[in-house]
């Protein structure tokens, strides 16, 4: 976008917020559930109180959340690719990588009802509340593959690294989960430790031609006018002051 | 009127966050429940048991208004 003044600015303020918020939003989400399942699994010590890890388990939850509020205002205020407030909340309707900003809408949804009935789990009963928190296993994986799926970062070797650390932290989480008081209800534990199988394969299936393959920008779903135009810069959007000539070498 | 800490027995599943939290008036037996100390709860002390309350896994503990029983 041009800007009306003539005045070129740089990448905008908010395509790195947007970036890094998220990042951080994914690391503390791996925190959460890590210090879930600690919580859960009763793990303490004399030093280390249940009650430390549950209030650091509720804070990184809500800590997420801010998060993800100012890493979803900053996408939609950033001019370059189009995303509106609607696209963050309702999945799959966007014109940006709708299939994998529309999960980030999903894990967004998700979270927010964690928190939520959480923070009501007076009124909601400990039932359902319990019952939604089984949630958050879905919510993670969700979050991760639209992590994948829209990062512009994720080929750098420090995206990346934190992903697969996040991802190493999450699979350890569930198997201690899925220990955890073994073995009553073995066929939610087992399903349990074969989702993580089938996911964790898949990932390593999948990145390799997916985000970290050739043209994902464009096989992503990115619109056309956002590509840019040097080719070996597919995955990071054009800063604003680029876009005019991007116009001109690309007529519609 | 005082505050008094109630236990749902149904509820409490032994998870001794509450003794954690608000020591001064819970203590726990030898299987991790809660043994509560029958005081009304001082005033300077509310806020640590509302904690406890709220750091409750399972909802169990509540805090009630109890009129002043007549000596
Ligand atoms: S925290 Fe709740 S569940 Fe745990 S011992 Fe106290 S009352 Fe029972």
């Amino acid at each position: 976008m041009s800007d009306p003044l003539g005045v070129t600015v740089g990448p905008s303020v908010y395509w790195y917020v947007t970036r890094s918020t998220g990042s951080v939003a994914l690391m503390l989400l791996t925190a959460s559930v890590a210090l879930g399942v600690l919580d859960v699994g009763r793990i303490a010590t004399k030093r280390v109180p249940r009650f430390l890890i549950d209030g650091a388990h509720r804070s990184t939850s809500l800590l997420a959340v801010v998060f993800l509020a100012v890493h979803i205002v900053t996408a939609v205020l950033d001019t370059f690719v189009s995303i509106t407030l609607i696209d963050a909340v309702v999945p799959f309707v966007g014109s940006y990588r709708p299939f994998w900003l529309g999960l980030g809408a999903v894990a967004f949804d998700l979270l927010v009802a964690l928190v939520l009935t959480s923070i009501a789990r007076r009124f909601v009963g400990h039932r359902t509340w319990r019952a939604t928190h089984w949630l958050a296993y879905a919510c993670w994986p969700i979050a991760l593959l639209h992590t994948l799926g829209t990062g512009s970062d994720v080929k750098s070797t420090w995206m990346l690294a934190i992903s697969l650390a996040c991802l190493a932290v999450v699979l350890v989480a569930v198997c201690a989960r899925a220990i955890v008081g073994w073995p009553s209800r073995l066929g939610l534990r087992l399903a349990a430790l074969g989702g993580a199988v089938v996911f964790a394969g898949g990932l390593a299936l999948w990145l390799p031609q997916g985000p970290l393959g050739h043209d994902w920008a464009e096989r992503s779903g990115t619109p056309a006018q956002a590509l840019g135009s040097s080719p070996s810069k597919e995955r990071v959007p054009v800063p604003r002051q680029d876009s005019a000539s991007v116009y001109s070498k690309r007529p519609a | 009127m005082p505050l008094e800490l109630r236990i749902n027995w149904i509820k409490c599943d032994a998870h001794g966050m509450c003794a954690e939290l608000f020591p001064e008036l819970i203590a726990l037996d030898e299987w991790g429940y809660p043994i509560l100390d029958p005081r009304p709860i001082p005033p300077e002390l509310e806020a640590h048991a509302r904690r406890a309350v709220a750091a409750c896994p399972t909802c169990a503990l509540a805090l009630e208004r109890v009129p002043r029983r007549p000596r």
